[in-house]
Order: structure tokens, then C-alpha cells, then sequence
């Protein structure tokens, strides 16, 4: 197990070199350096020389990929390619465009992100699936029929609509909770309220409808058939085996989505102005401050393949018959 | 055994939603424990009595440091943290300079070519030099900064740091001991100074450069000096100016200093009323300089030390800002005097008194207009501007065309400030472009068709709800040459009417475009239609509905109209290399002068190759003389004259469609005091008063819970659920009965 | 008139071609007509089905553009045409596009939305609301009658609405009677017992109800902005609908544009193994990784310095805004192709392991040959399930990159726009609801109808979910 895991790891830098090259394309040959310069250095009264000195202390000065003027080493070394985007490989973030260490950015924007998805995900899992064991349940009846049919409706309005009902409804028409912002400590759990029940609300539909088709799955499945043949009650098969057996992919479906929960909700998090992952994704994209583009884009790749390991080591410890070679 | 298991699994059936109900308990238990407190309100609850004012910022102020800060919503910070020697007076208008921290308006002095004083009379060819004497008031004391703090031997404390000691260090507030200092002159000196510095890149260093004295060979200077210095490092690395005389910026004495200009230059006394020019001691550039710092975010550009009313005490990007009273201010007492009228409105009550009155100011981040619009009719922003969405709800224009709040928000106790602003903006022709631009007949005419087609009264009604007047000339009323009535009149746009000037009609414009050779918008030779571009960098929800409108303008000459959207940076690009075709453009005065709008049509000053302000590149030598001539004169009939054959000139070739000066209204709760616009100050903040009860009461009034709504919510639960957990009860029991069996 | 052919248009007009190639294929192919008829004889799935067919049919209206061409004013002898490109839709909707207002109205109003001072004859000025220079014109100035006018024009389009139902009915009966060999009159008893192989009655049903909101429209539309009218007074109607094509146009082309990759990757690396396995596998690993708003974002950015250092090959706005479109659905396709490239790479890994495939390579049958002729038709009902679901995933999400701002070109019609600027009217008191409101109906019940055909094609294709 061990060993696999390593091998995974060793497998995941071939990735993110090429995560890494790409995002280097796009963001360097794209906008070049004196872009990016215009665009920190504001409005009014920008010369050529304060955007030369821009780039100069930003480091973007340099040649993109080989330097060579510099000696040996350095002709691979002193380049923007190594020194923006390879550099992420020992989490050095460096700054971002204007000024800021990403780092301590993201250290701070992580934990609002987390107030946010964790709840959701914890809520919207218990929900989801109370309403998919109902379903399973009344398999055939009315109300799977009328459950699966809310689902689809549910399913086909778009998330914008919640947010912008919700925020109209509940915020400014009820004043039940602020429209928007954050706090920290206990003072954060009556902004949090909103969008976690708009995070929930909005994936019922899906979410149910999938976790409805693994329990049906697994009443079709020939051991359920025996359970049953033995005189099981309907109630203690879907419980006991149905129930148990769904588990697995519905956790590691869940568990594959667990590192990403840190790069928070662009949605939400712009909407309710909280201050976290996702918002700081979309200020980054709108402000093209491609220094937090690149090491966002790099941290989504980490926590990605950190998902897939996790999944495989979650699918031995539910699922024995499954081993790691 | 089966009715046993089934209860169990039942109750387990019910746990995660029981989880989730006990959730909500402790949700409701929460709302209910702060009862009494509105539940929406944005802060914490302790704070709903203190005097403290509600802000926001919609983007973190990109530079606090004075040497770089420009923007305005920087300026709503430095404004208050730094004291340039001189201020705007808050209430009276025109705008009126006066002392901040100088003793009194410095008057200049003028010198010829070899250093001998001339009449103040003199004209501007024969001055060579003009000298500025400034003298500051003793006695004034920083902020408390831990760049002053100092040891029991009274040595500098924070200023050989090691990493040990930063490690424990995040925020300023790290540093547990602070100490302050005298303001002299030398921070001012040091200031300008800084203007040069080859790090900073300040944004007026060029305009500078070309006044003040020896500035652009300082500059070099100081390149020269820190390679030397930093030796190949990028950080912690301190230069001291102090060691690198400046011919420009002399003290001369502990109080006084001395700024030396080429020739005349009378704006240079409105320059010293913006952060640039305040002051900066050294202690704080070398605390900041040391390594570590910047890597922890502690510069100058993020904690600004000053000696104003009010000190940034956290700045926290992600989330708020906040400013503290200065305990060590010097004080300062509100106007006794202002405009006509001010009295009336309340404005001198508290005339006399010291000031500030506000004891902190919390910014919020708030990047939404709509939660921000919300929270203010909430009462949870103090003041707000209108977004043209809200306006509506917010504005009735009486028959007269005078504003007046609507019910609701008088209700609510609301007030409305309204100021023609100092900015413009215009739709520009690239004098570059071989179709629109150049000096030729028939392209004037297609401009001046066009200017004609584009209707800005329809756009400020549709887009701003009124809040703008259509812009007959390049200054906005309020600046000195702007000329009301008839003989300030667009001749080729408008028509004079007894009810102000009203836009010529469309088939004026119509025959401008035939006689410009395309009739019926087509190429009279060829037959071929008109196909015009216009480069924007607009996005947004908006800016569809803009550039449709845009369309119909042009549509009405049956001109075709492309639209090249592209990104910002893109779009700059297009403007410096001259590539655009039309565009939109805006401007917002720097200061109360005519020179500062004209010079946009200056070519010399013009984007393309001189990358300056003349975005259209216009250039005009008749226009550009006169400019030369009116920008270093004093106000006068004889400049207003220049300034209207300027206007003349500009108005005939139609380098821009003159668009519109905004409006702006802001609006401000019944507890806020002291509110007026001024939109020359940044430093109003002092002057503004609270009553904290008051807002208190109504914030409780306003934001009573609709409760109704939750129980219904509970209720629809039930239902969905009973008839759920009922069929499934029967179910057991005819799965046990069929076991029993 | 000069036809232009956009590069959506194109490819949309292949895809129509090749699913109408593909059904008159199909209908000769037992194995391949069973499995359709068995998602036809749902009746929800028949529903909606004919809903989709209606947006499909405004889509490709839609999609038939052209240019005007120029009045001659006798100054030259080459014909020139207007900038302005037109669709068959743009011409057929006639004065619900031209016919604008100053700025906001409500749904069938007479008056603007908003006061306005006006200016009265006899000098006064007077705040009111104006009216509508289009909007209820033949209605006198103060509106009154309206109610009757549009209970009228309603009754009107209920009765064309049968009056065509009927006539549908009926020769439905006739063709599947001369069919089967029953009489046209058994067969409308069977029609309307439900007693036909298909749902026809539902079918029927659903048709009759899309004719009578069209003649709604027809009557309605001419007369008021049914839906309103926006901030610079443009049909809100006349936005939802052209609105269509952009959400059908996302939904479709994504999948087309990266269905050859998917497929081809997918099953080479799961029928070749070794290392074009690893290669793939990495490939899709990767992409799969970087997260897919700032991929987009990316590429969005690329495309625009792209088109703005190329003005000479973009004329018109329309064609720029064509190319963004198509660009997106490029992108998305790249973000999503690893999905379906993943699944196609499992099946193929089983199949190649089937008897009959062993036995095929054992015989030396070219691999070429296997895969298309074994391995390809075998792995289509994955492909196809894939295509249908992604569809509605597709259109929300066109609505979310809109509000982050790398979504189509801002001056498209699409409902992600109409949503982010809606987002602002929210905040109007009173509030104008109408353009969010039309957005939702229509993506609404767009996304539902392809959800509900999707089940219906999953449950009908899926060997798994057959079985039950």
C-alpha cells in the first residue's frame, strides 16, 4: 500500500510539469509582461520606463524560457519559466502581481472557503440521501415517481437562479440574514447560513436522483434478491445491505471532491462577497493577475490528484476485496 | 426480532435528518438568542452603539504610499492619513486652497535667468525660475508608528531587525512598542525627494520632472546610486536620500522648505494639496526597507504613517480596512465660515469645534452593487452613491427638472448631495485614422455629423437617469472658463433656445455627412457603404445595452457601426499605438484649473508618440499656441477669452464628441452630519459627525424579521415528510405481519 | 441578398445532416430502430422530445443567415450589402425586432416602466409615465380595453391552436392508417384511446399546445411586448428567443467538436494498451486536473488578443461573436472530452477481452478493422448516453462563465447575458422581473425537456438499467 502510494505520488510530477507548461503557455504567450504592467499600474500617466521598471521588479524581465546571455546553469535557471512556474513544485507562490504573498493569502481566504463547503457538503450529503433512501424505498410508487420528476426541475434550474432568489427572498425581503459579507469566529454562522442552504438546495436534485440510481442498483443485485428470499423485512434489507453497499460510491464519489472543498465556491463566494478561495480565483481572472492564476491553477491540480489517491486508498478500506498492487 | 431492528433502523433513518433538524435548532436558538438585534445585521452585534462610520471599498487600494497613490479610491484612504501642507477649504466654492500644515498659501516668488527677483506682474516669458517658500507649523506629531519607537538608550528599537525577530511578525500591529516624532521639513523634502526614486516609479515623476528643478537629473542620480546600494539584490536594500542633495527641494530651516520651479507655473500650489507632496520621514522608508518586510506585506504602500486625524490601524484586503482616531493628532476645528447657504442647511453648527468627530471608519468589502445598495437602505452603510439601477426607488425629478428624494427614502430620513463632477466623459475620433481623422473638410464634416447623430441627452436619460448635463466644451461648469448660457454653446451641435440649447436635428447631419461625401451613408464614388469602427474594452451586463444603444446612433446617418471589443490591456494598447478609430474616454480633473482639461487636446500632449492624455491625437497649432499661452496665466478676463477661442477651435474640428459631465449624487442617513460635496478634498472625513443612538433605533426599526415565511417552511416539511414516514410505518408492519405469517 | 455562412451555422447544419442521414439509416436497421422506439413509446420522453424539436426548429431558423443587400442610389455598379447580418428568424419576427421602446416596459404594457418628465403642449411639464411608441399602439392613448384586446387575440390563437391541432390529428391518422392498413377513422380511435405503438395523443397533445403558444406569439407579439422590453427598450421576447440558438448551439457543437478525440483516444488507448494507454491517460489526467473556469479563462483571453490583432478577417460583429462562440465550445469540449475519453477506454479494455474480438485478432483481422467494425458499434450507447447528458450541463453552464466573464461575446444574445444583467435590474424598486423571468422560462424548460429525453435515452440505451 505504501509503496503504491508513493508510485502514485511520482506519477503525479509527470502532471503537473505538464499542468505547469501549459498554464505557462497560456498565461506568457498570451498576455505579455507589459500587459500585465499596464494593468497594475492603473489609469492615468503610465510612461514606458515605470513599466519597464515594473516588469524589472516583478521579474518579468527576463527572457521566458532560455537565457543566453547567462552562463551555464544560469541559462536554464535565470528564466521566467523557472523562476515563476517551477518554483511552485516546492510551494514557493512567491508574490503575487501586486505585491501580496500568496501564501499568506491563501492561508487566510482558506478557512472562510472551508465554512462555507464543508457544511454544504456535510448537509447536502445527509439530505441527499435521506431523500434518495426515500425514493429507493417507494420504489415505483407515486412518490418516487413525483421525487425523481421534482429532482429533474430541480436539476434543470440553473445555480443563478438560487443564488439571486435566495439573496432576494430570504435576505432582502424577509431579512432573515445578511445579504452578504463575512466575519470570523461564531460572529461567521449568520453569513454562512444562506449560502450553505442555497449550496444545498441547489444539489438535491442531482445529487439524489444519482445516489436513488446506487441504491436501485444494488436492490436489483442477485444477494439482495436471496436477502430477501430469506424473508427479510423490505425496510432491513434496504438498511442493512442495500444502504451499506451504496455507501461505497457514494463516498468515494464524496471523497474524491474532499481536497478540492479548499478551492471554495466561485459562485458563492463572489455573490456573498465572502472572503475566500473562489473569490479570490475570481478577482484573480479579473484582475489578470496571472501570478495567482498560476499557483491556483497548480493548487486545483495538487488537491485534484490528492483526490484520486485518496479515492483508490478509500476503495480498500470500504471495499476489501479490492486490493492495491 | 424484526419490529426491534426495524425501529432501530428507523430511528437510524431519521438521524442524519435529525442531525440536520438539530442543526436548525441550534441555528434558531441562535437567532433567537440575539433577539432584540435585527438578525441581518453585518456586524458584530457588540458594535451597533459606537461611533463608528460604515464604509466600503469595492477593490483594495492598489497604493497607499503617497509617492504612487493616484486613484481615488486610494485617496480616500491617504486623504485622511497624510497632511500636505495645504488643503481645500470644505465648504466655500469655488474651490478655495488654504493651510493644512503650512502657516499660510505660499506666494511665488519669481526670478529671471540670472537669479534676480521680478514684480509679481511679470510676464510669463520673463520668468525664468519661480521659488516657493513654505513654512509648516511646529509642534505637529506622527502618528504612533513602530518606526519612531526607541529603546531605553534611545536608539531606534525596530530598526536592525534580524529574521529572528520578524518571525513572529505578520501585520504592524506585531510590533508591540510604537513612538512618534515631530513633523519638520525635512519629511517634506524627502518626499519630493522620493518622487525620483528609481524603485517607486511615481506617476507624476514625468510632469514633475519638467518643473521641478534638477528633478530629472536626480532621478539618474539616484538609478546610479542604488545599483550601487542594492548590489544586485531586489529587497532590503535602503537608500538615503538625505545624502543626495536636490537642487528643486531645499529645506531651510526646521519649519521651512523651499520648492524651486522652471518658469511659471501657478498649479504647482494644487499639487501641494494632493498626498504627493506630503510628508514622509525617513525613519519609516528605512523601517520599511528592511529585509523581511516585504515579504511580509509591512511597506509603506500597505501601513502609511501620517500625521492626519486618522491612522490605518487594519488593513486586511480580503475582508475590511479599518481607520482609528490619531491620539497624538494636532487638532484642527471645523470652518466657521462656507458658501451661501450653508448655514441654512445646518452646515455651521458645529463650526469651532475640534475635530475629527468620528472615532473609527470600518470599510467592508463589498464588491456588488447590489448588496451594497441593500445594506445602505438598511441602514448598515452610512452613505452610499446611486447606481442608475437603484434610481428609481431613490430619485423623483420634479417638473423644473429639480431633484427631490421619493417618499420612501424621505421616510426613511434619507438626504441627497448632489455635484456636477469635475470629469468628462467624451466619445473621441482618432485624428490619426485616415477616415475619421486629419484636417481635411470632409472628415471634419463626418465628425461634426456625427456629433450631432450621437444623442448624449438620450444616453444620460436612458443610462445615468439624468444625472449628467451634456457637455457643450471640454471644461465642466465649476471650473474656471466654463461659460453658462448662450455664449457657451456647441454652435455645430446645438441651437440656442429659450430653454437652454437644444441638439440640431437629425437631417442637419444628415447633409453634413452628403457634403462629406457620403450621402445616405454611402462612399459617393464608390457606393460602398460607411463602415465605422469603435474600439471599447467594455464588458459587463451594461455594456451590451450600451453599444446597441451606440448603434442606433449611428444607424440614424445609416452609418455602420463595428463594434471591437477587446480586454483592457489590449484596449490600451490600440490607444498608445494609435490603431483605435472611436472610442470612449474619460477624464477626472486633477485639479480646479482649465489647464488641466484643455491640456487633453494639447499635441504635444497627444497619446501617440508622446504617450500624454490626448487620447485623440489631436493636434492643432493655432490651439496648441494659445494653450501655451493661457496655461500660466492667472485667472482673468483676458484667459477666459484664450480659453473661449480654444473652444471655438476644438468645437469646428470636432476631435471629440464632448459627451457629458456626470452628476453625482450620493446619499447619506439622517445620522450623518456635515455632509457636503467637495470633490477637489479628499481629507473630508473630519469634518463629518455621527449619532450613533439614532442610527441604532431606526437600523432596529427597519430590519424586523419576516418570520412568517420559516414557519411556512417548517410546515411544508411536515407535509412532504408525514405522509413519507407514515407509509413507510405501514409498510413495516406489513413486512412484519408477512414475517409473523 | 448575400447567404453568409457563419462557422457555427456550418457545422450546425452538419450535425442536422448527419442526425437526418443517421435516422433514415436507422429506420432500416432493426438492432438500431428497437432501442429508439423504445425511448419514443415513454410518454414524457415523447413530450419532450417535441418541446426539444421546437427549440431545434427556432435554432436552426435561427441559423440561415444573410445580408441585405443596399438600396442602389445609382453611384456605382457593384452591388454592396449592409454590414448587418440577418437570420430567416430576424425576418420572420419582423417588428418585434424593430420595434423598440426608450427603455423599460412591462410585459404587455402600454406605458414605459418609468416616469419621465413630459413636456405638454401648453409648455407645463408633468412627471408621468409615457407611453409606448409601439407597445398597445392601436389601444387608445390611456390604454384602456387592453384586457379585452388581449383576451381577444387569445381566444383567436386558441382556436387556430385546435383548428391545427385537429388538422394534425387527423392526418396522423391518415398516414399511419394507410401504414398499418387501418382506416383513418380506427385509427383516430386508437390515437385517442392510446392504444398506439407510440404515444401519439401525447405527441399530439404536446404539438398543439407548442401551435398555440406560437399563435399566441403571432398575435400577441405584434401588438405588445408580451415579455416586456429591456434597458434600451429591445423585445425581451424577441432576446429569450434568439437566445435559443446560442444555449442549442453550446449544448450540441461541445460534443460534436469533441466527440472524434474522445472516441479515437478512448478506444485506442484501452484496445492498444502499453504505453499510447499511458500517453492518453496522461493526457486526459492533465487536462482533467487544471481547474476547468480558469482553462476557459484562459483560452478566452487568447482568443480575444487573437481577434484583436486580426480585425481584417472579423467584418462584422456578428462574426466575431460567432468565432467566441465557437471558440468556447472548443474549449469545452477540451474540458470536458476526459470524461467520456475515460469511460470509452474501460469499455474498450473489456471488450477487447470479448470472445469474439479474440477471436477476430486470431484470425489476423487488421486492428483497424476491429475497432471500427467491432469495437466502435459496441461502445455507441455510451457515447450517446454521454452526448445527452452532457447537453444540459452544457447550457447552465454557459449561464455561470457569462457571469464570470468569460462566457459568450457580450453582444450575443444568449441567456447567460440576460441573467447577468438581470442580476442588476433585481435591484430596481419596483422590480423588473421580466428579463430574469423569460431567461429562467425558457433555459427552464429547455434543460428540463433534455433532461427528461435524457432519462428516457439512458433507461432505453444503458444495458445495465434495461435489464430491470
Amino acid at each position: 500500500m505504501f509503496a503504491y502510494i508513493v508510485r502514485r505520488l511520482l506519477y503525479a510530477i509527470p502532471i503537473l510539469i505538464g499542468v505547469n507548461l501549459l498554464t505557462f503557455y497560456l498565461f506568457f504567450v498570451v498576455n505579455s509582461p507589459d500587459d500585465m504592467a499596464r494593468m497594475h499600474l492603473g489609469m492615468k500617466r503610465v510612461t514606458p520606463e515605470a513599466i519597464e521598471k515594473w516588469k524589472a521588479s516583478h521579474g518579468y524581465d527576463k527572457p521566458l524560457l532560455l537565457n543566453s546571455e547567462a552562463d551555464a546553469l544560469d541559462k536554464v535557471t535565470d528564466t521566467i519559466f523557472f523562476e515563476k512556474s517551477l518554483k511552485l513544485f516546492v510551494f514557493d507562490f512567491g508574490y503575487s502581481d501586486d505585491g501580496r504573498d500568496i501564501s499568506f493569502d491563501i492561508g487566510q481566504r482558506m478557512m472562510p472557503s472551508l465554512a462555507i463547503a464543508i457544511p454544504s457538503l456535510i448537509i447536502g450529503l445527509m439530505v441527499n440521501i435521506t431523500f434518495a433512501l426515500l425514493m429507493a424505498f417507494f420504489r415505483g410508487t407515486y412518490i418516487d415517481v413525483s421525487g425523481v420528476i421534482l429532482c429533474v426541475v430541480l436539476m434543470s434550474i440553473s445555480a443563478m437562479f438560487y443564488i439571486i432568489g435566495g439573496q432576494f427572498l430570504l435576505a432582502k425581503s424577509f431579512r432573515l440574514m445578511p445579504i452578504s459579507g463575512f466575519d470570523s469566529g461564531l460572529d461567521a454562522l449568520k453569513f454562512i447560513v444562506l449560502p450553505v442552504v442555497i449550496g444545498v438546495v441547489s444539489g438535491i436534485g442531482s445529487g439524489a436522483r444519482w445516489y436513488r440510481t446506487f441504491f436501485l442498483e444494488e436492490a436489483g443485485k442477485d444477494y439482495v434478491r436471496t436477502a430477501r428470499a430469506k424473508g427479510l423485512s423490505e425496510s432491513l434489507v434496504l438498511f442493512r445491505h442495500i444502504l451499506r453497499n451504496a455507501l461505497i460510491p457514494i463516498v468515494t464519489g464524496v471523497v474524491v471532491l474532499l481536497p478540492l472543498l479548499f478551492m471554495g465556491s466561485l459562485l458563492l463566494e463572489s455573490f456573498f462577497a465572502i472572503p475566500g478561495l473562489g473569490s479570490y480565483t475570481i478577482d484573480a481572472i479579473n484582475n489578470q493577475d496571472f501570478a495567482i492564476v498560476r499557483v491556483m491553477v497548480f493548487l486545483g491540480s495538487v488537491l485534484y490528484i490528492i483526490g484520486l489517491i485518496l479515492v483508490d486508498i478509500t476503495y480498500t478500506i470500504v471495499d476489501p476485496r479490492v486490493r492495491l498492487t | 426480532m424484526s419490529i426491534l431492528h426495524a425501529r432501530l433502523i428507523a430511528a437510524s433513518l431519521i438521524s442524519p435528518a435529525g442531525k440536520a433538524a438539530l442543526l436548525i435548532a441550534l441555528a434558531s436558538v441562535w437567532l433567537l438568542a440575539c433577539d432584540g438585534q435585527p438578525w441581518n445585521r453585518p456586524y458584530p452585534d457588540a458594535s451597533a452603539h459606537e461611533n463608528v462610520f460604515y464604509s466600503l471599498f469595492q477593490e483594495r487600494p492598489k497604493h497607499l504610499d503617497p509617492a504612487q497613490s493616484y486613484s481615488s479610491n486610494e485617496a480616500t484612504f491617504t486623504g485622511q492619513i497624510y497632511e500636505p501642507p495645504l488643503q481645500y477649504h470644505y465648504l466655500k466654492r469655488p474651490y478655495e486652497l488654504m493651510p493644512l500644515t503650512a502657516t499660510e498659501v505660499p506666494v511665488a516668488s519669481y526670478l529671471d535667468a540670472d537669479g534676480k527677483v521680478l514684480p509679481d506682474d511679470a510676464s510669463a516669458g520673463d520668468i525664468v525660475w519661480s521659488i516657493y517658500d513654505i513654512h509648516i507649523k511646529p509642534g505637529i506629531m506622527y502618528q504612533p508608528h513602530p518606526a519612531f519607537a526607541r529603546d531605553k538608550l534611545g536608539a531606534l528599537r525596530y530598526h536592525h531587525l534580524g529574521d529572528d525577530a520578524l518571525s513572529a511578525v505578520h501585520v504592524l500591529g506585531d510590533f508591540k512598542h510604537t513612538g512618534t516624532r515631530e513633523l519638520t521639513a525635512d519629511d517634506y523634502v524627502y518626499q519630493i525627494k522620493r518622487l525620483a526614486h528609481p524603485q517607486l516609479h511615481s506617476p507624476i515623476f514625468g510632469l514633475m520632472s519638467e518643473y521641478i528643478v534638477g528633478l530629472e537629473a536626480y532621478a539618474d542620480t539616484l538609478k546610479g546610486a542604488w545599483g550601487k546600494a542594492a548590489d544586485g539584490k531586489e529587497q532590503g536594500v535602503y537608500l538615503d536620500l538625505a545624502k543626495f542633495p536636490l537642487e528643486g527641494a531645499e529645506v531651510t530651516d526646521r519649519y521651512a522648505y523651499r520648492i524651486k520651479v522652471r518658469g511659471k507655473y501657478p498649479q504647482l500650489l494644487y499639487w501641494l494639496a494632493m498626498p504627493f507632496f506630503a510628508p514622509v520621514p525617513q525613519e519609516a522608508d528605512q523601517f520599511y526597507s528592511q529585509p523581511g518586510m516585504k515579504q511580509r506585506n509591512i511597506t509603506l504602500d500597505w501601513y502609511p504613517v501620517g500625521t492626519g486625524p486618522y491612522m490605518l490601524t487594519i488593513n486586511n484586503p480580503n475582508r475590511q480596512m479599518v481607520m482609528e482616531r490619531n491620539p497624538g493628532f494636532h487638532g484642527d476645528s471645523y470652518p466657521a465660515e462656507g458658501a451661501a447657504g450653508d448655514r441654512e442647511a445646518g452646515l455651521l453648527d458645529d463650526a469651532g469645534k475640534p475635530l475629527p468627530f468620528i472615532d473609527k471608519v470600518i470599510f467592508s468589502l463589498e464588491k456588488e452593487t447590489i448588496p451594497y445598495w441593500n445594506k445602505f437602505l438598511q441602514g448598515y452603510y452610512d452613505i452610499s452613491g446611486i447606481s442608475s439601477d437603484s434610481f428609481d426607488q431613490a430619485i423623483n425629478i420634479g417638473s423644473g427638472g429639480e431633484v427631490t428624494l421619493t417618499e420612501g427614502m424621505l421616510e426613511q430620513g434619507i438626504e441627497l448631495n448632489t455635484a456636477v463632477s469635475t470629469s468628462i466623459f467624451y466619445t473621441g475620433f482618432n485624428m490619426q485614422d485616415p477616415v475619421v481623422g486629419g484636417d481635411s473638410g470632409a472628415a471634419r464634416k463626418l465628425r461634426q455629423a456625427i456629433s450631432i447623430a450621437i444623442d448624449f441627452e438620450e444616453y444620460i436619460s436612458i443610462f445615468l437617469n439624468g444625472r449628467g448635463i451634456p457637455a457643450q466644451g471640454v471644461i465642466p461648469p465649476g471650473i474656471f472658463g466654463y461659460e453658462a448660457g448662450e455664449d457657451g454653446i456647441n454652435d455645430y451641435v446645438y441651437k440656442a433656445s429659450p430653454r437652454g440649447p437644444v441638439r440640431r436635428p437629425i437631417e442637419e447631419a444628415r447633409k453634413l455627412l452628403a457634403e462629406a461625401g457620403y450621402p445616405e451613408g454611402r462612399d459617393i464614388n464608390t457606393g460602398k457603404p460607411l463602415v465605422l469602427h469603435f474600439d471599447t474594452a467594455q464588458t459587463g451586463p451594461d455594456a451590451k445595452a450600451q453599444l446597441d444603444w451606440l448603434m442606433k446612433q449611428f444607424d440614424k446617418l445609416n452609418i455602420q457601426l463595428v463594434i471591437r471589443g477587446t480586454d483592457y490591456n489590449r484596449f490600451q494598447e490600440k490607444m498608445l499605438k494609435g490603431t483605435a478609430q472611436i472610442f470612449q474616454w474619460g477624464w477626472n480633473a486633477d485639479y480646479p484649473d482649465p489647464e488641466n482639461f484643455l491640456f487633453l487636446l494639447y499635441g504635444p500632449n497627444s497619446k501617440l508618440g508622446h504617450n500624454g492624455e490626448n487620447a485623440a491625437n489631436y493636434q492643432n497649432s493655432e490651439f496648441d499656441r494659445l494653450f501655451e499661452q493661457m496655461k500660466s496665466m492667472e485667472n482673468s478676463p483676458l484667459r477666459q477669452s484664450i480659453i473661449n477661442e480654444m473652444m471655438e477651435i476644438a468645437r469646428h474640428d470636432a476631435p471629440w464628441v464632448f459627451g457629458f459631465f456626470p452628476t453625482q449624487f450620493s446619499l447619506h442617513h439622517s445620522w450623518v452630519k456635515n455632509s457636503k460635496p467637495n470633490l477637489m478634498a479628499n481629507n473630508t472625513l473630519k469634518y463629518q459627525r455621527l449619532e450613533p443612538a439614532l442610527r441604532a433605533q431606526l437600523q432596529n426599526e427597519w430590519n424586523r424579521p419576516v418570520r412568517w415565511p420559516l414557519y411556512t417552511m417548517a410546515i411544508i416539511v411536515i407535509v412532504i415528510v408525514l405522509p413519507a414516514f407514515v407509509g413507510f410505518r405501514r409498510q413495516q408492519r406489513l413486512s412484519a405481519y408477512q414475517d409473523k405469517r | 441578398m448575400m447567404p453568409v455562412l457563419l462557422w457555427t451555422d456550418a457545422l450546425i447544419f452538419m450535425l442536422t445532416a448527419v442526425v437526418i442521414i443517421f435516422v433514415i439509416y436507422a429506420r432500416s436497421k432493426p438492432h438500431l430502430r428497437t432501442p429508439w422506439y423504445r425511448v419514443f413509446r415513454g410518454r414524457i420522453a415523447a413530450a419532450s422530445v417535441v418541446v426539444l424539436l421546437a427549440f431545434i426548429v427556432v435554432g436552426l431558423l435561427d441559423s440561415l443567415h444573410f445580408r441585405l443587400q443596399l438600396e442602389d442610389n445609382g453611384n456605382s455598379d457593384a452591388t454592396h450589402y449592409s454590414v448587418a447580418v440577418l437570420s430567416v428568424l430576424d425576418v420572420m419576427l419582423g417588428p418585434v425586432r424593430t420595434q423598440v421602446e426608450k427603455t423599460y416596459s412591462a410585459p404587455f404594457a402600454t406605458h414605459l416602466f418609468a416616469r419621465e418628465t413630459i413636456e405638454r403642449e401648453d409648455g407645463t411639464k408633468l412627471r408621468a409615465y409615457p407611453r409606448l411608441q409601439y407597445g398597445g399602439r392601436h389601444l387608445p392613448a390611456s390604454g384602456e380595453g387592453k384586457g379585452r384586446d388581449i383576451l381577444q387575440r387569445s381566444l383567436l390563437a386558441l382556436v387556430e391552436a385546435l383548428l391545427a391541432g385537429t388538422i394534425i390529428l387527423y392526418a396522423t391518422a391518415a398516414l399511419l392508417g394507410r401504414r398499418s392498413g387501418r382506416s383513418s377513422r380506427r385509427m383516430r380511435q386508437l390515437i385517442i384511446a392510446r392504444q398506439t405503438m407510440l404515444p401519439w395523443r401525447t405527441i399530439i397533445v404536446t404539438g398543439t399546445f407548442i401551435l398555440l403558444l406560437v399563435f399566441l406569439a403571432v398575435n400577441l407579439a405584434s401588438a405588445f411586448h408580451v415579455l416586456g422590453t429591456d434597458k434600451v427598450g429591445q423585445d425581451v421576447f424577441y432576446q429569450t428567443l434568439k437566445s435559443i440558438r446560442t444555449g442549442l448551439l453550446i449544448g450540441t457543437l461541445t460534443t460534436l467538436i469533441m466527440l472524434p478525440f474522445a472516441i479515437f483516444m478512448g478506444i485506442v488507448a484501452g484496445y492498444a494498451r502499453g504505453w499510447t494507454d499511458d500517453v492518453v491517460q496522461y493526457i486526459y489526467t492533465t487536462l482533467n486536473s487544471i481547474p476547468g473556469v480558469l482553462l476557459i479563462a484562459a483560452s478566452i483571453l487568447m482568443l480575444q488578443v487573437y481577434i484583436a490583432n486580426h480585425p481584417e478577417y472579423f467584418e462584422t460583429t456578428v462574426e466575431r461573436a460567432d468565432i467566441r462562440l465557437l471558440f468556447l465550445c472548443i474549449i469545452l469540449g477540451i474540458t470536458s472530452w476526459t470524461g467520456l475519453c475515460r469511460l470509452l477506454r474501460g469499455e474498450a479494455l473489456k471488450l477487447r477481452e470479448a470472445e469474439y474480438i479474440q477471436a477476430a485478432t486470431s484470425f489476423g483481422v487488421a486492428h483497424g478493422k476491429i475497432i471500427t467494425r467491432h469495437i466502435l458499434p459496441n461502445v455507441m450507447h455510451v457515447v450517446l448516453i454521454t452526448v445527452v447528458l452532457d447537453f444540459s450541463g452544457l447550457v447552465l453552464a454557459e449561464a455561470v462563465l457569462s457571469y464570470v466573464g468569460v462566457g459568450v461575446d457580450p453582444t450575443m444574445n444568449s441567456w447567460g447575458n440576460m441573467i447577468n444583467s438581470a442580476r442588476l435590474e433585481m435591484a430596481r424598486e419596483p422590480v423588473v422581473w421580466w428579463s430574469l423571468f423569460s431567461a429562467f422560462l425558457f433555459m427552464f424548460v429547455l434543460v428540463l425537456a433534455a433532461n427528461l429525453f435524457s432519462d428516457a435515452v439512458r433507461d432505453a440505451f444503458d444495458p445495465r438499467t434495461r435489464e430491470r
